[in-house]
């Protein structure tokens, strides 16, 4: 077993309102600094020895991130072990 | 013959009973789908209508976009079958990959609800009834309402006359280029984010505008009968 790790965020292009707002927020919280923060999704996978990375880059590409307005990256952890 | 046109269940959709009332307003057969359906049971025309499908989960339209009743959908439209998807049907039929671009949260961060004018540019299955460049006002509900898709696909879409409907004011979205609605190379799968099945009447809506895209498809279906 693995654990696997799959981030997707909007893609640079991609106007993303959401982050913005999060952006704005830590100015009210006296942060300055943070020039841009853009909002994607986490996913952790536990997966077993079948799955190999051309598996893993498939299911990224074709469920978890939607190519026209996101962009991916997987990360494969040892046993857990980042 | 009545034609017999799908009007598809999936958890979470709000919008299918509208649908089908405009699919017999305009003298079709509606004829209720199911998301676990493999089989079309032989419909004319197939409308994937608007609300929240699995909750929105992963992203608006991805998980039924994979529900089993799909396939029959995709390979269907293929091979020409009118397909109109309505709001988070649009967002369905992106996922599917039976339309270019994608749907994303509205620039404002806002749920907006309220009636809006369309241009209506393109002559299509679901709009022949319309004289290219009229106006029509249906209600637009959408929180994920925003068309996006690069450059390239954009000017594609205007140069091949596929953005079927645009806002006729700037897209209070800031769906790009306005565009409220888009086709297939084919122009027999439409969708748009607005909802035409809200506008049938005016005893409920915003007037009746919307039963063209109905009607329409009936007299495409007709004369190819």
């Amino acid at each position: 077993m693995a654990r696997v790790i799959v981030d997707v965020l909007p893609k640079a292009e991609i106007l993303d309102p959401q982050g913005q707002a999060v952006a704005r927020a830590m100015g009210r919280l006296g942060v300055s600094g943070v020039a841009d923060v853009r909002q994607g999704k986490h996913f952790v996978l536990e997966v077993d020895d079948s799955v190999d990375d051309a598996e893993l880059e498939r299911i990224a590409e074709t469920l978890l991130a939607n190519p026209v307005m996101e962009e991916w990256i997987v990360r494969r952890e040892r046993n857990g072990q980042s | 013959m009545t034609a017999r046109i799908g009007v598809i269940t999936f958890p979470g959709t709000l919008d299918d009973v509208d649908a089908a009332r405009a699919v017999r307003y305009a003298g079709a057969e509606a004829v209720s789908l199911w998301h676990r359906d493999t089989d079309l049971q032989g419909v004319d025309a197939v409308v994937v209508p608007g609300g929240f499908s699995y909750g929105d989960y992963l992203r608006a339209g991805a998980i039924a976009a994979r529900s089993p009743v799909m396939g029959p959908v995709v390979d269907a439209a293929r091979r020409g079958m009118p397909v109109l998807g309505i709001c988070n049907g649009f967002q369905i039929l992106c996922e599917a990959g039976l339309l270019p671009g994608a749907l994303v949260r509205n620039t404002g961060l806002r749920f907006i609800c309220r009636e809006i004018r369309l241009r209506v540019e393109a002559d299509t299955a679901w709009t022949s009834g319309f004289e290219v460049g009229s106006a029509i006002t249906v209600p637009l509900k959408s929180g994920e309402g925003r068309f996006v898709a690069d450059a390239e696909t954009l000017d594609r879409l205007e140069g091949e006359g596929r953005v079927v409907f645009r806002y006729a004011e700037p897209a209070p979205n800031g769906a790009l280029r306005d565009i409220a609605g888009v086709c297939s190379t084919d122009g027999r799968v439409v969708g748009l984010m607005p909802h035409p099945e809200h506008a049938i009447d005016p005893l409920t809506g915003p007037g009746a505008d919307g039963l063209g895209l109905f009607t329409s498809v009936l007299g495409r279906l007709t004369a190819a009968a």
